[in-house]
C-alpha cells in the first residue's frame, strides 16, 4: 500500500488543496466584483507586513496550535473530540477564577497557576464524555458536540448571574489584577532592541504553545503512554490484546485533549482580553479541528497549519477593514480552505497516488 | 521578484489611499450586523444619509470576533479616519484603552459613556419614547392587557420596558403588563423565532399589544402578532412598514440622527456627553401612512401632551438605569 512517498503526503497533498482553496476563493472575490490579487496581497500584507499584522496573526495561531493539538492528541487515540470549543471556554472560565482569585505578584507566579486552572476546567469538561465513551460506549463524536452546547448555556449563566462585573452592560467579568498581565511581545522584546507594535495581542502564550508542541512530540513518540495511545488507536483489539486497558486510555488521551483545549485560554482570556468575555473562544476549537487534519496530528504540521489559519483570520479582518469584501464573504473563504484541507482530502489523494503509482510501477 | 515586487506596489498603494482619504469618516457596526431592521441598520441610515447629502464617502466595518473590536479602532484611527463612530455599548472598554493613544482622532460612541476628552458619548431617552408608545398601547388595547419582549436581559432594555410600563400605567392604572425577555445572551437579538414564540404565549395570556425592544428578534414579534390579527409597536427604526396597519407605531431610537450629526460636524465633532431625549428629536413615536388609521385623535391630544410635559419637565419618566430599580415592576 506504500504507494507515496512521505514528502507528497505531508506537503504536496496540502499544498494542492490550499491551491484549490485560494483559486475558488479568487473566483469568489471576481465574482463580487473585487480584485483577487489586490485582495491576496491586502491579505499577505496585512498579516506579515507589518509587526501589528504579525502580532495579530501570531495570537490566533497560538490560539489554534492549543486546540490543534486538543483535537489531535484524541486522533491518535481514534477519537474524534469535537469538544474543543466547550473545554476552551470552561479553561475561560479555570483561568478567570485563578486570575481573580487573589492579587498576583508577578505574572511569573499568576501564569503556571492559571495553565493549571484552564488546564484542570478543559479536562473536566472532556472528562464526562470520555468517561460515557470508555464506560457505555456513548459515542464522542454526540457527546462532545452536545457539551459544547451546554459549556455555552452554563457559560451564559455564570456570566449574566454570577460573576459578571457590577454595574457593568456587557456580560463580563472585572478585568484582572495588573499582577495577571502577561506581556506582549512588545515587553519582551523591548530589552533585546526590537521595536515591535505594542498594541497587538500576541503575548508570551505563544512560547508556551510552541512548548507545548515539543511535550506533545515527545509525549506521543517518546514515552510509554505515548506508545499505548497510538497502538490503541491503530487498532482496539490488538492493544487489548496486548494488555493495554481501553478504558483508561480513552479517558486520559480525552484528559489530555481537554486540558490542551483549556489552556488555549492563557492566550485569549488572560493575555488578550484580561477579563472573561461571553463567547471569548469564538470558534477556535472548531478550527482546531481543521488545525489537526490538516497538520496530520504531527506538531510541525499542527504549528504551520496554525499559522495558515492564523493568515486567514487576520488577513480577513484586513480584508473587511480595506476592501470592503463583507464579512460573510470572509467566512467562505477560510470555509472554503477548511472544506478542501480537511473534508475534501480525498479528492486530490487518489489522483496523486495514481500519479505516483504510474511513475513507479510496484 | 516580480510577486515582491508587486507586494511592496501594493503597499505603497495602500499607504497613499490611506493618507489621501484622511478625514474620511468610519462607521462600526456591531456583531449584530448592518442589516438587522433596528439598531445597526439605523446607523447605517444616518451615515447614508450624510453621504448622499454631501457626496462624500465612508468607511464601514461589520465585526466578526471580538478582538477585532480594538483591532478595527486602531486601524482606522492609524489610517487618518476621523470621526470614528461605533454603534453599541461593547465597544466601551475597547474604547477606553484605545481613545488616548489617538488624542487627535474624534470617536462618537453610541449608547454608552466613555469618559475621555475626544469621545462623544451619546445615549437616549429610551424611557421617554417608551412612555409614549405605552400610552398608546394602553389606549388601543381592548382587553387591558399588553406585552413587552425584550432582547437580551440587560439594563438597557429593562430601561426600555420600565418606560413602556410607566406610560401604560399613566393611563389605566389597572393594566397588566406582560413582560419577557428572550435571552440572556447576544443570540436574544436575532433570534426571530423565539420571538415569535413569546408572542404567542403573551397572547395566549391575553395581550393584543405587544412592544419588541429586541433588535432582530423583533422581526418575529411583528410577523407573529400581524399573523394573529393583534398589534405590535416596533423600535429604534421605524417598522411601520413592515405589516401595513398592524403595527400600531415605533419608538424610533434616532440613531441615525447621532451617526448623520457626527458625521456632519466631522472632526470638529464636539465631545462629551449627548443626551439624546424628546426634547431634541433623539426619541420620538412613529406615525407614517402606513399606521394612521389605527391612531385616534384622542392618542395623538394625549401623546402630544406627555411629550410636551416631559420635555417641560412636568412628568418625569423613570430612568431604569439610573438607580437599577423601577418603582412599576
Amino acid at each position: 500500500m506504500d504507494r507515496m512517498p512521505k514528502w507528497a503526503d505531508v506537503l504536496l497533498i496540502p499544498l494542492i488543496n490550499l491551491l484549490i482553496a485560494f483559486a475558488l476563493s479568487g473566483l469568489v472575490i471576481l465574482a463580487i466584483g473585487k480584485d483577487p490579487v489586490v485582495a491576496l496581497q491586502t491579505m499577505v500584507q496585512g498579516s506579515f507586513g507589518s509587526t501589528n499584522g504579525i502580532g495579530y496573526t501570531l495570537y490566533y495561531t497560538t490560539n489554534f496550535i492549543f486546540t490543534g493539538l486538543a483535537v489531535a492528541i484524541a486522533f491518535h487515540a481514534r477519537l474524534f473530540n469535537i469538544g474543543g470549543e466547550g473545554q476552551a471556554a470552561l479553561g475561560g472560565l479555570g483561568v478567570a477564577l485563578v486570575c481573580l482569585s487573589i492579587q498576583w505578584p508577578h505574572w511569573l507566579i499568576a501564569l503556571p497557576a492559571a495553565m493549571v486552572g484552564g488546564a484542570v476546567f478543559g479536562a473536566a469538561w472532556a472528562f464526562i464524555p470520555a468517561y460515557l465513551q470508555a464506560k457505555r460506549g456513548s459515542h464522542i463524536v454526540i457527546t462532545t458536540i452536545m457539551f459544547n452546547f451546554i459549556a455555552a448555556a452554563l457559560m451564559g449563566y455564570l456570566l449574566v448571574e454570577v460573576i459578571k462585573a457590577p454595574g457593568s452592560m456587557a456580560s463580563e467579568t472585572s478585568p484582572f489584577p495588573p499582577g495577571a498581565s502577561l506581556p506582549t511581545f512588545h515587553e519582551m522584546l523591548a530589552p533585546l532592541g526590537i521595536e515591535f507594535n505594542r498594541n497587538t495581542p500576541a503575548n508570551v502564550s505563544f512560547l508556551v504553545a510552541l512548548a507545548c508542541l515539543v511535550f506533545f512530540w515527545a509525549l506521543v513518540w517518546r514515552t510509554r503512554l505515548g506508545y499505548e495511545i497510538r497502538a490503541f488507536g491503530q487498532s482496539e483489539s490488538a492493544a487489548i490484546y496486548a494488555g493495554i486497558n481501553p478504558v483508561k486510555i480513552t479517558v486520559i488521551a480525552m484528559l489530555i485533549s481537554g486540558a490542551f483545549a483549556g489552556l488555549m485560554a492563557i492566550n485569549n482570556v488572560m493575555g488578550e482580553a484580561e477579563r472573561l468575555i461571553l463567547n471569548s473562544v469564538e470558534g477556535a476549537g472548531f478550527i482546531g479541528i481543521a488545525v489537526a487534519l490538516m497538520g496530520r496530528s504531527h506538531p510541525v504540521g499542527i504549528l504551520l497549519a496554525a499559522l495558515l489559519f492564523g493568515f486567514l483570520y487576520q488577513g480577513g479582518a484586513e480584508l473587511s477593514l480595506w476592501e470592503n469584501i463583507p464579512r460573510e464573504l470572509v467566512i467562505v473563504i477560510q470555509a472554503l480552505v477548511i472544506l478542501l484541507t480537511g473534508a475534501l482530502d480525498g479528492m486530490v489523494r487518489g489522483p496523486v497516488e495514481k500519479l505516483f503509482a504510474k511513475r513507479k510501477p510496484a | 521578484m516580480s510577486l515582491m515586487k508587486s507586494l511592496l506596489g501594493a503597499a505603497a498603494s495602500l499607504a497613499l489611499s490611506a493618507g489621501a482619504s484622511f478625514a474620511e469618516p468610519a462607521l462600526i457596526f456591531d456583531l449584530g450586523g448592518k442589516f438587522d431592521k433596528s439598531f445597526n441598520e439605523a446607523a447605517f441610515g444616518g451615515a447614508t444619509r450624510w453621504a448622499e447629502e454631501t457626496g462624500g464617502s465612508f468607511r464601514e466595518v461589520e465585526l466578526q470576533s471580538e478582538a477585532q473590536r480594538e483591532q478595527a479602532l486602531r486601524r482606522f484611527a492609524e489610517a487618518g479616519l476621523n470621526p470614528i463612530v461605533m454603534a453599541g455599548f461593547s465597544f466601551g472598554s475597547s474604547l477606553e484603552t484605545v481613545a488616548p493613544d489617538f488624542p487627535d482622532t474624534k470617536f462618537v460612541i453610541i449608547d454608552m459613556v466613555v469618559d475621555q476628552p475626544n469621545v462623544r458619548s451619546v445615549v437616549f431617552n429610551e424611557h421617554e419614547g417608551s412612555y409614549l408608545v405605552g400610552m398608546m398601547a394602553a389606549k388601543a388595547s381592548e382587553t387591558g392587557t399588553v406585552g413587552f419582549i425584550g432582547g437580551m436581559d440587560i439594563p438597557l432594555i429593562r430601561k426600555f420596558a420600565c418606560g413602556y410600563v410607566q406610560g401604560v400605567k399613566a393611563v389605566n392604572p389597572d393594566a397588566e403588563v406582560i413582560q419577557n425577555m428572550t435571552g440572556t445572551t447576544p443570540a436574544a437579538w436575532n433570534d426571530p423565532v423565539k420571538g415569535g414564540e413569546l408572542t404567542k404565549a403573551q397572547i395566549s395570556q391575553g395581550a393584543d399589544v405587544v412592544y419588541a425592544a429586541a433588535g432582530g428578534t423583533g422581526v418575529g414579534v411583528l410577523q407573529t402578532a400581524a399573523d394573529e390579527g393583534i398589534l405590535s409597536i416596533g423600535v429604534d427604526s421605524n417598522q411601520n412598514y413592515l405589516h401595513p396597519g398592524q403595527v400600531l407605531t415605533s419608538m424610533m431610537k434616532r440613531v441615525d440622527n447621532a451617526v448623520y450629526e457626527a458625521f456632519s460636524a466631522g472632526v470638529d465633532v464636539e465631545t462629551g456627553f449627548n443626551v439624546m431625549g424628546l426634547a431634541n428629536d433623539g426619541v420620538s413615536v412613529a406615525i407614517d401612512e402606513f399606521n394612521e388609521p389605527l391612531i385616534t385623535d384622542e392618542m395623538t391630544a394625549a401623546v402630544e401632551e406627555a411629550t410636551a410635559k416631559i420635555v417641560a419637565g412636568e412628568i418625569t419618566v423613570h430612568d431604569y438605569m439610573s438607580d437599577d430599580s423601577c418603582p412599576v415592576m
